[in-house]
């Protein structure tokens, strides 16, 4: 998943909500926003409209839910795309 | 039995200074935080003056995460962030490390609206539809608690943390609410004060009211004129004030550095009876608040060596005058010295009088009385009733050991408290 087009920029997006203590660079793949990166909840909500922004796409609140991980995120990104091209 | 309460810390964040150091050599020289500002006659302002804090980005990142400034709007909010954790770090009390509350400490930070800027900008996302676009950040820049909130996230203080408002005595109020919680027990330190926003959004209404000041904007520090008989107008300020309240015995205990005890206080209402109305005070009301205030502290009144007023440069100063000589029962050259702030700070609205209450109580350790640097033209009628000598015009040395400060606001409300050195 490192080497996915997208994971370097949502790493980027990513970087601002974590925590003081939390360092980017235990950013994995399979990390899970809430409870390992300790990304507060309502944060969660200012990355998804982060994420709208750079790619141009509409994440729903019951995406946004399902969005537990990185790679749920880079998933739902892809997915986005894929139907905004077709 | 009542628990004694004294200050051991002050933060500032106001329109001719931010932090103790600068306030101070700013009230003692008389130095003016109005400017002229132009762009307010782009929203079809009369009054083009007002008195707004200088805040760098330095400032802001000593005290907001780069995320917190992400969307930072609320000015006010950004003024009472920077004037708490100043009174928390003057107090030299701890900065809070681990997740273990502080039980015994609490905030009460007020303030008349908050977020201006912050709110306009949401409505104008709410009227495009897109709700959704609002993200995290526009209600806690926006709620009246969003200053004791952030703050105590911050310094993690778990005992009561709220916001009060009482128009322009919001600030005098608030000290008052925490000492009294402190005096009863119920909590061993407070962190207390208030802001207000700056801009447009904050002011327009005072000007659409017409009691701005119609001062020529060329002299911008000449133009707020309290207890002047060309007095012409409040001009509208913002910043805050805040003090870090304790119990003495908790301070002794540290060693903490006391600037001074809250010997009394009172806040009451004129009830909009008797004269009084939304935007007048009945004078009853006024005398009882003080002399409320003077009963707690169980002083008389011939010991309050200095007053610091409401005062707002309005033509109703000589009624303040005239309430107070009538609740001390002092007139002539028995009345105390008497100040304001109002000159060189502008009217900063519900910030008014906890910047006033830090400045009034840095008197005790500067050793001065602040002088009123607009009154040369002292107004004839307040000369009626005390003498020209209990205003100074320039700052004067003295060694005041009891001080009163008085806040008034719309709604007919009131707010005085006694501080001894």
């Amino acid at each position: 998943m490192k080497d996915h087009p997208h994971y370097n920029t949502l790493r980027e997006l990513i970087a601002p909500y974590l925590p003081e203590d939390v360092s980017l660079d235990s950013l994995q793949p399979d990390s899970n926003l809430i409870s390992e990166l300790n990304i507060n909840s309502s944060h969660l909500v200012d990355l998804v409209l982060d994420i709208e922004d750079q790619y141009d796409i509409r994440l729903e609140d019951t995406e946004m839910q399902q969005m537990q991980t990185v790679t749920d995120a880079l998933h739902l990104i892809d997915n986005k795309l894929k139907a905004k091209e077709s | 039995m009542r628990k004694r309460v004294v200050i051991t810390g002050m933060g500032i964040c106001a329109p001719n200074g931010i932090g103790l150091e600068e306030f101070s050599s700013a009230m003692r020289a008389g130095k003016s935080g109005i400017r002229f500002h132009p762009e307010l006659a782009d929203y079809g302002f009369s009054c083009l003056l007002a008195a707004q804090p200088q805040v760098s980005q330095e400032t802001i990142s000593k005290y907001f995460t780069p995320l917190e400034q992400r969307n930072l709007k609320a000015s006010g909010l950004i003024y009472g962030a920077i004037a708490g954790m100043q009174a928390w770090e003057d107090a030299s009390l701890p900065e809070p490390v681990g997740e273990a509350p502080d039980w015994d400490t609490g905030i009460i930070f007020g303030t008349g609206l908050l977020g201006s800027e912050k709110f306009r900008e949401a409505i104008q996302l709410i009227d495009q539809g897109k709700t959704r676009r609002l993200g995290s950040t526009a209600v806690p820049q926006t709620m009246t608690s969003g200053v004791s909130a952030w703050l105590s996230g911050k310094l993690g203080c778990a005992n009561q943390v709220s916001a009060n408002s009482s128009a322009c005595a919001t600030g005098t109020e608030a000290i008052y609410l925490a000492a009294e919680r402190i005096a009863s027990g119920q909590a061993n330190r407070m962190l207390a004060g208030s802001c207000n926003d700056s801009g447009a959004y904050a002011w327009a209404g005072f000007d659409g009211m017409r009691i701005l000041s119609s001062a020529s904007p060329d002299k911008p520090e000449a133009s707020s004129r309290p207890l002047s008989a060309s007095a012409s107008g409040f001009v509208p300020g913002s910043g805050a004030g805040a003090v870090l309240l304790e119990s003495r015995e908790s301070a002794l205990e540290r060693g903490a550095r006391i600037y001074g005890e809250v010997i009394g206080g009172a806040v009451n209402s004129g009830g909009q009876r008797q004269g009084g109305s939304m935007t007048a005070a009945n004078p009853e009301g006024i005398i009882r608040c003080i002399r409320e205030a003077i009963a707690q502290a169980k002083i008389s009144p011939e010991e309050i060596d200095a007053i610091n007023g409401h005062l707002t440069a309005t033509r109703r100063d000589p009624d303040e005058i005239r309430a107070w000589t009538l609740a001390l029962e002092l007139y002539g050259k028995s009345f105390p010295k008497i100040n304001s702030f109002k000159d060189a700070l502008g009217h900063g609205l519900a910030a008014s009088g906890s910047m006033e209450c830090v400045a009034a109580l840095l008197q005790f350790q500067e050793e001065c009385i602040y002088g009123n640097n607009n009154a040369e033209d002292t107004h004839p009628e307040v000369l009626e009733l005390i003498d020209s000598n209990c205003i100074p015009l320039k700052t004067e040395a003295a060694t005041p050991k009891v001080i009163a400060k008085a806040s008034f606001g719309f709604g007919d409300v009131n707010a005085c408290l006694i501080f001894r050195k």
